[in-house]
């Protein structure tokens, strides 16, 4: 199943995210999870929005540079080990991840983890092969988050 | 206290009258070269007639871009057979200004950067450590071949490796550096971590500085930390090197060597002489050179002569620190750098955007630069390795050619001003 998050590029310095979040709070779009990778002067903000394409919009037509990028939503579950049984899944393969991020979605019941991996397609099918249940953007904007969290 | 004082305290009478017998000849001998051969056909110059040295106006001014159109052997005026060296300007890559020399004219640039040297106090049993660049930037063996003509000992260090220069010059007494302004107050950083005091724990005693632009302030510190007597000087690679002009003990304007040069300053725009002390660009001829004569060549450096004789008793005129330039030449460790290559390098990079920045910085006394480069909306898949990637390709791409390892910072589509109009490409915020 197919989810995307928004990617946006933009200059590490202050103001850069403070655009984006007022932006998508003046459109009341939701953000469902949030990551940001730096490098030095620049980065990249990944989140996971209710709305992604009308986020796209909004956003580009503010002059800020946003893609859509596919990646994976899995559930796992919310308890030790439960990311783990996923990542060994995913080395046994030898899939490597380049970007993830991960919100509660029931209370030590079930999370979601979203990554980003060299191999879309390969991960697809190893996770369908092996029973993991992945969520799609519209199975995403109607779960029911407990809270947001960061790993 | 002069290397050849019958040349350099020569009357500016018979000063005149030796410069147009040289003028002549140089012109005469330029002729046998594709460009100036074309050239003077085509505008009617002809060499014999050249009989004042206000005749030198009526051959053209030679640009840098002439050199380029003529790389790398339009200027030649003797066969290949004869040459034994050649230099290029720094900092370029591909078509660079090359100058080739036959060993007559590196016999007479090696006599004026002795002269020059001389001049200054260096002197037989000097331990001379030069700090410049060996290769095909002119400072390194300019300098080189100059010391070891005045029989000095010479440490050829080369740039770089700070604690090496600081060791050699405590291990063998060093008493002359050769070295770039801006290096010279970075290394200034490293004796005081190392806690050496240049004044008590070495033998310094004369810096020459050169190869970058540097302020009376610069100097003063230069001399403070490193109790020193510090010598600016003025040369270019299209006129050999080191060794054009060089201050005397006096240090109050740079002597340039005129049996070698005729200097004019003209106004940039109207391209007419100004009358000495007044400001204007720097244009010079060499008399002395047989392989590759370059006639009125137009420095694009601005400066003014300082009118009236010098103290030192020497006849030979003397030209202001240099002020700027007439171009957007940036130089940066010593490195000429055009904006311009700099954009070529961009526009040729797959996911680069419209507009970039060059931003220059001085921090503990080491100059860097910044290139502020736009991604291309288009290029941007949502990945930072892929961002990481450009920026590392970037910077490779201008260190192979510029020669200086730029912090590259990627931003925005449209962050930065915008190219039509005056666009701010350039932001120097190095200060003294």
């Amino acid at each position: 199943m197919k989810a995307y998050q928004l990617s946006i590029f933009a200059e590490n310095k202050p103001g850069r995210l403070a655009k984006v979040t007022r932006i998508l709070g003046k459109e009341n779009i939701n953000i469902r999870a949030i990551s940001i990778s730096s490098s030095d002067a620049f980065g990249v903000i990944n989140m996971l929005v209710d709305d992604p394409e009308r986020a796209q919009k909004v956003l580009s037509k503010e002059g800020l540079t946003v893609k859509l990028k596919e990646v994976i939503a899995v559930i796992i579950e919310d308890r030790p080990g439960g990311l783990d049984k996923l990542i060994q899944l995913l080395y046994d393969e030898n899939i490597n991840v380049e970007n993830a991020y991960g919100f509660v979605l029931e209370s030590w019941k079930k999370a979601v983890f979203v990554v980003d991996v060299d191999q879309i397609e390969k991960t697809q099918a190893v996770l369908k092969k092996n029973g993991v249940e992945t969520l799609d953007t519209e199975a995403l904007l109607a779960a029911e988050p407990f809270h947001y969290m960061k790993y | 206290m002069y290397w050849e004082k019958e040349i350099e305290t020569i009357s500016r009478k018979n000063l005149e009258a030796l410069q147009l017998e040289r003028l002549r000849k140089s012109v005469k001998n330029a002729s046998a070269s594709y460009h100036y051969k074309n050239l003077f056909e085509t505008i009617g110059v002809d060499p014999e007639k050249i009989s004042s040295l206000d005749d030198i106006k009526k051959i053209p001014f030679t640009n840098k871009e002439d050199l380029r159109e003529n790389w790398p052997y339009g200027f030649l005026a003797v066969s290949k057979d004869e040459l034994v060296r050649m230099h290029s300007s720094s900092g370029t890559t591909g078509r660079a200004t090359i100058i080739f020399h036959t060993q007559h004219d590196l016999d007479e640039w090696t006599n004026i950067v002795a002269r020059s040297m001389y001049m200054t106090g260096m002197r037989r049993g000097d331990v001379f450590q030069n700090m410049m660049t060996y290769g095909l930037f002119t400072g390194g063996l300019g300098f080189h071949y100059g010391a070891e003509k005045v029989g000095a000992l010479i440490i050829p260090a080369g740039s770089g490796n700070s604690k090496r220069q600081i060791q050699l010059m405590q291990d063998f007494q060093t008493t002359v550096i050769h070295i770039i302004p801006s290096y010279a107050l970075h290394l200034s950083t490293v004796f005081e971590e190392l806690g050496i005091d240049p004044r008590r724990d070495t033998n310094l005693g004369i810096a020459f500085l050169g190869a970058e632009p540097h302020s009376e302030k610069t100097r003063q510190k230069i001399e403070d930390f490193y109790g020193v007597n510090a010598f600016n000087s003025y040369g270019l690679s299209e006129m050999n090197g080191p060794g054009v002009s060089f201050e005397c003990q006096y240090k109050n304007g740079m002597h340039i060597w005129e049996d070698n040069y005729i200097v004019e300053i003209i106004d940039p725009d109207t391209l007419e002489p100004v009358p000495d002390g007044e400001e204007g660009e720097l244009v010079l001829t060499t008399l002395l050179r047989e392989g590759m004569p370059i006639l009125r060549y137009r420095t694009k450096d601005l400066t003014r002569i300082i009118p009236g004789p010098c103290e030192c008793g020497r006849t030979h005129r003397r030209i202001e620190r240099i002020k700027g330039r007439t171009d957007d030449m940036l130089v940066l460790k010593g490195v000429n750098i055009f904006p311009i290559q700099i954009e070529k390098i961009l526009m040729d990079i797959e996911g680069v955007g419209t507009n970039y920045q060059i931003i220059l910085e001085r921090k503990d006394y080491n100059d860097h630069m910044i290139v502020k480069v736009e991604v291309h909306k288009e290029f941007f898949s949502g990945d930072l390795k892929q961002l990481e990637t450009l920026r590392r390709a970037i910077t490779e791409e201008l260190k192979s050619d510029i020669l200086i390892t730029p912090r590259v910072e990627l931003v925005e589509p449209n962050a930065l001003p915008k190219s039509e109009g005056k666009a701010v490409r350039v932001i120097d915020n190095r200060e003294d």
